[in-house]
Parts: structure tokens; sequence; C-alpha cells
């Protein structure tokens, strides 16, 4: 496993710059999730690492090698595609062989039919082997193609939303064997989602990528907690941070040049205890199995927050609510931070 | 699971369509059964009127076909002996000795050897143009593109007399060489157009797959991409075998003796007092043999479906 480091990476097509100068630094053994919208160059970054796509600007080094001219064969990454690409003439147990069945390694018959049975087995697909490729369901595919990375043991893995077509249930399980096995190899892993919970639970950094710039890099928690912007704020949290007017709550001391708040659910407190509240009124009250989500209508805007999934509340209903602890931003969603302590 | 019709048809429905179907294949069968029987007629059967449709059947269009024969008199022949072979006694009953074999079986061979190889030649170039084309960037694309198809825009018999003058200056006249060249020129922009498709039909992710999992792009070329072009190949192969082996106008143009394919050659099967019917009908029948064995032997390529699913869209 290696250290993969970029370093002013720049990448364009024709007149859009999908990768726009990133320079991040994936340390060995961690597990780095990039966050974004679609077009913000999280795959395109993971493409670069691969050695799918040439930088127009900047240089790529994994394990210290400066790899940026390198083929992919040479650079030795093993990559999930989000569309799982079996190969279709070839059955499971040939798909699962063909990164060990490459001239660059050697490897006897007996040692690549352990290997694959080892991680046919970790995948619940050791049933499937002599099926062909075409004949599998979606998340057994999707599964096979994991598998096809994990047979090696390369310098990084690349995944790009690798679990987002699987069933819930299987998405859980994977997400923890996933993890598992990064854990265990010590595995250095560049791992692309829109998912919150495989960002939160999977990551040991997150990069925020917008527009094809890194906006922010850091721990799951950091990135959540102190975003540096309303941007970064909003790619964290189901339901999503709240981002308001600052003057919806009068009683807030707000630092100079602050005219957003962002609250996230756990930063708007309900009922009677809160201090200097503002009244709200019950919108819809959403009940979503795993959490209850309450709309509110402060002044004309619209907050959300979560609830517990027996309240007595009605819709309609009045209630006396607070801001505890929000982010402040400026006009432009830059974050405000106060010097000294949190307020 | 069908594709194409969201109800099964009725009973009364399948009923018509087969009897359609039966009566168009009984119509375009009619003169291939023809051509059949009428190798195995003796020749005045085969130009009696009205035709026969039963008669006995004999192998003297096929004898024919493969030798050349001399009329002799009867006091020779009682001289000779009894015949010693089936096919002599056949040629005997007609008042003639086996003078030698016959062309045929030479002009078959040329056929197999520009056919074949002029197809494999278009296909194996047609496969990298269009691989290249498909895949990578290349300079004034769609103009090559149409370039390439231009070259079938003219009927190639047009330039038939440049041609002529050409290869006889090149010393390309009456060779193999010269008819697989002509052949592939003239099939190499239908391969390009036909497995360009089918090639761009196959999802780019494969290869980046296999260039990661540690293959150069030739290895992956050959890996992943041939055994999934297999569809497309075999059928470009078809269309171009077909096209090159009943080339009539280049190959009566071109060739004489040393080059000379079949379909100029078996209308010159000459018997005594004009054409020798059952013997053009056996040539006829033998040479649409190869295209058929062909066309059966990469039937289980020309089924699709093998690649469909595998990449979600």
């Amino acid at each position: 496993m290696a250290e993969v480091r970029l370093e002013a990476v720049t990448r364009r097509f024709g007149k859009v710059t999908a990768v726009d100068g990133v320079s991040l630094t994936v340390p060995d053994g961690s597990f780095v999730v990039l966050l974004g919208p679609t077009g913000a160059g999280k795959t395109t970054t993971l493409r670069l690492v691969a050695g799918l796509e040439r930088a127009d600007a900047g240089r790529i080094r994994i394990a210290g090698h400066d790899v940026s001219d390198w083929p992919p064969a040479r650079r030795d990454v093993a990559m999930v595609f989000q569309q799982y690409s079996l190969y279709p003439h070839l059955s499971v147990r040939d798909n699962l062989a063909f990164p060990l069945r490459s001239p660059l390694r050697r490897l006897g018959a007996g040692e690549i039919d352990r290997v694959v049975g080892e991680v046919a087995e970790m995948l619940h697909i050791s049933h499937k082997l002599d099926n062909r490729a075409t004949q599998l369901s979606g998340g057994e595919m999707q599964r096979v193609s994991i598998g096809r990375a994990l047979v090696r043991r390369p310098a990084v893995y690349l995944m790009d939303e690798p679990l987002s077509s699987l069933d819930a249930k299987l998405r859980a399980e994977l997400r923890i064997e996933l993890k598992r096995i990064q854990a265990e190899l010590g595995a250095t892993m560049l791992y692309v989602t829109h998912d919150q919970i495989e960002a939160m639970t999977m990551a040991t950094h997150v990069g925020v990528l917008r527009e094809g710039a890194l906006v922010q890099f850091g721990s799951p928690r950091e990135v959540y907690e102190d975003p540096d912007s309303v941007y970064v704020a909003t790619r964290l949290g189901q339901p999503r941070i709240n981002v308001a007017p600052s003057h919806l709550f009068p009683a807030l001391d707000l630092p100079p040049g602050a005219s957003l708040i962002g609250l996230r659910p756990e930063h708007i407190e309900v009922g009677g205890n809160a201090p200097n509240p503002v009244k709200a009124r019950v919108g819809r009250i959403e009940h979503m199995g795993d959490q209850t989500r309450m709309h509110l209508l402060v002044n004309g805007a619209s907050l959300v927050t979560l609830t517990d999934p027996h309240t007595r509340m009605q819709p309609g209903e009045e209630v006396p609510i607070a801001a505890v602890a929000p982010l402040f931003f400026d006009g432009d969603g830059r974050r405000i931070r106060r010097s000294g302590s949190m307020p | 699971m069908s594709a194409y019709s969201i109800t099964e048809p009725s009973r009364r429905q399948k009923w018509i369509a087969g009897t359609l179907v039966i009566l168009y294949a009984l119509i375009t069968m009619a003169p291939l059964a023809w051509i059949f029987l009428t190798g195995f007629k003796s020749p005045p059967d085969s130009i009696s009127y009205p035709p026969k449709v039963v008669f006995t059947p004999t192998l003297e269009g096929y004898v024919n076909l493969f030798t050349t024969r001399s009329r002799q008199t009867r006091e020779y022949l009682d001289s000779l002996g009894p015949a010693r072979t089936w096919y002599e006694e056949i040629v005997r009953k007609r008042e003639m000795v086996i003078a030698g074999p016959s062309k045929f079986g030479e002009r078959f061979k040329n056929s197999v050897i520009i056919g074949f190889g002029s197809t494999f030649l278009s296909v194996f170039l047609g496969t990298l143009a269009a691989y290249g084309f498909s895949r990578f960037k290349v300079p004034l694309k769609d103009d090559l593109m149409f370039f390439i198809l231009s070259t079938r825009m003219m009927p190639p018999i047009a330039v038939a007399i440049p041609i002529f003058l050409m290869y006889r200056s090149l010393g390309l006249s009456d060779t193999h060489l010269g008819m697989i060249l002509l052949y592939t020129a003239v099939n190499i922009s239908l391969a390009v157009w036909l497995l360009k498709g089918f090639i761009d039909e196959i999802p780019i992710e494969y290869e980046e797959a296999a260039l990661i999992d540690g293959y150069t792009r030739l290895q992956a070329f050959y890996k992943v991409v041939l055994p999934q072009a297999a569809t497309g190949i075999a059928s470009t192969a078809i269309f171009c075998l077909i096209f090159a082996w009943n080339e009539y106008a280049f190959a009566l143009l071109l060739t004489s003796g040393t080059a000379q394919t079949a379909p100029p050659f078996i209308p010159t099967i000459i018997g005594e007092g004009g054409l020798d019917w059952p013997a053009v009908a056996a040539g006829a029948t033998l040479f649409l043999l190869p295209v058929l064995v062909f066309t059966i032997l990469l039937r289980k390529h020309l089924l699709r479906g093998i690649t469909f699913g595998a990449v979600r869209k």
C-alpha cells in the first residue's frame, strides 16, 4: 500500500475544467472519500490517478514515484467503476481471475484459484463462479466488480460509487466489509460517493470538490461540524443543513459580516425550555421510518428538524424554537468563525 | 422473452405468418432446387420440353464438370476393353474417353484462395481501422470516414478500364495477389463502416478496466474487444466473402488462366452442341457450398445478445 499525492492537478475537456488545480494527499493506509455533486470532478480525479486520463497540468505521485506519464497497468492501482464493467464474454470466475492473469503478474493457476475462491467467499458469490457475468443480478455484478479489485493488493484502490446500485441491506453489509478489508490490509483507498453514511462511517478523510476544485479536506467530523462554507455544509447531513437569513433569530449574537446562519437539525431546539425562543408554526411532519422530519415555518422561512416519531405536535400548531450553536456565513456563503470560544 | 411484441400473437396470426414464410421459402428455394436437380440429369433430360421433374439421376454432369473428353470411334472404344472406373463407364456410354481433368478444380481453388484471402484481409484491416476510428482522436475523422464510404459510391466496374491498364503495367493481371487486393479494396469500406458500428457499441469501460487490470492496449483489444466484436466480425466476413466469391465482371476482365475464379469459368463449360447444362448446374451447386458452410460455421456468432446487460447504462 502506498501514499498517493496529487500536486496542482488540472484536467480540461475542451472549455470545461473538470479538475482545477487539485492538491491532495491520500496518506498511506487512509480511506479518503471524495464528495461533491455530479460534475464536481470526483470521477475525473479517480481516472487521473488511475491513468485513464492524462493531467493537463500538475503531477501525480504514487508511493513516491511520479506516475504522471505512466500507463494504467504500470501504476498498480485497482478500480471499481460505477458502471460495473464485467467482461460479458467471461464467467464470473474468469472475470475475477482476469487481473491475476495479466502478463505483468505471473501467478500460478493454483494461487489464482485460491485468491479467487477467497474473494468470492467474502462477497457471497461462490455459488455463481461458473455463471456467465451477464446472468447475474445487478447486485451480484457489482460484487464481482468489487471482487475484481480485491483479488489484487495494489498501491491504491479507487472506487467510484461502488455501492450505489445495491439494495440497502447489501450496501450496509458491504460497507462494513469494505471498511474491514481496508483496515485489515492497511489499504489506501480513494472512494467517491454521494452517500453520507458511507462518507461518515468509512472515511478517515473527506475531500469536498466544487467545480473541479478541492474546497475542504479533513476528517468526516471536521467537515461535518466545522465546514468552511455553506457549500461544504450542505454536502453532509440528512436532512440538509438549514440555511436562513441571520435575522431570523434576533436574540443571536452575530459576528460581524454574518448574513446567513446554518442550522443543522440538531441546532434547533423545539419547546418551552429554549432560551430566547421565536415562534414557529409546525408544517408537515414526515415519518420516514428511521427518522421523523418536522417542517417549521418561521417568519416566512422554512426549516427542517428531526423530532420524536411519537410526537404529539400537530401541523398548524405554534411552538417556540431556538437556535443553538449555529454556523455563521457571509453573503457569499463563506464561513465566519468567531475568534475565541464557540457561541 | 420477446423484445418485439408485447402480446403473444394469436394462433391465427401464427398460422398466417407461418404460411407466408413457407411460401416465400418455396419461391426463393425453387431456382436453387432446379439447379441442384439439373446437376443430376442427363444432358437430354436437362433440355427436354416439357421439363422433366421425374428423371433417372446420373452423375454425368459432375463427371463432365471435372473432365475433358474426346469422341472416339466404336472400334477404338472396343479395343480399349471394359471401363475400369464408374466415371469412365459413364463417359463410354456417350462414345467418348476421358482425355484429362478439366480446369474446374483449379478455378475452384482460385476462388477459395482469392475469396477467403480477400475476406481475411478486409476484415483484418477493417477491424483495426474501425477500432482506431472508434476509440482514438483521429484528425478529420468524419471526413476520412466519408472518404472511405465514398469509394463505394461509384459502381466498381466503372473504373474497370483504368484498373485493367494499371494492373497490366504493374504485372498484377491474372494473379492471385492482384485479385485479393482488388476485392479487398472494394470490401474495405463496407468492413470499416460495419465494424465501426459494432465496436462503437462495445462500452469503452471494458478496455479501461482491462488497462487497469494490468493489460496493454493491444492485449486489452485482443482479450476484451475482439471476443465481443465476434458478432460484427462474423457478419462482416460473410458479407465480404459473398461479394468476393460471386464477383464476375472483374474476374472476367482481369483473369484468364492462373488466377481465374469459378464464376467466369462455369458458363464456359461447353458440351457437344451447346452448353452442357448438367455440368454447369453441377458446377453452380458445388460453387454454392463454401459460402453455405462458412455461414453455417459462423452462425452462432451471428446471434446477438451475449454482450447485453453487463454494463449498467
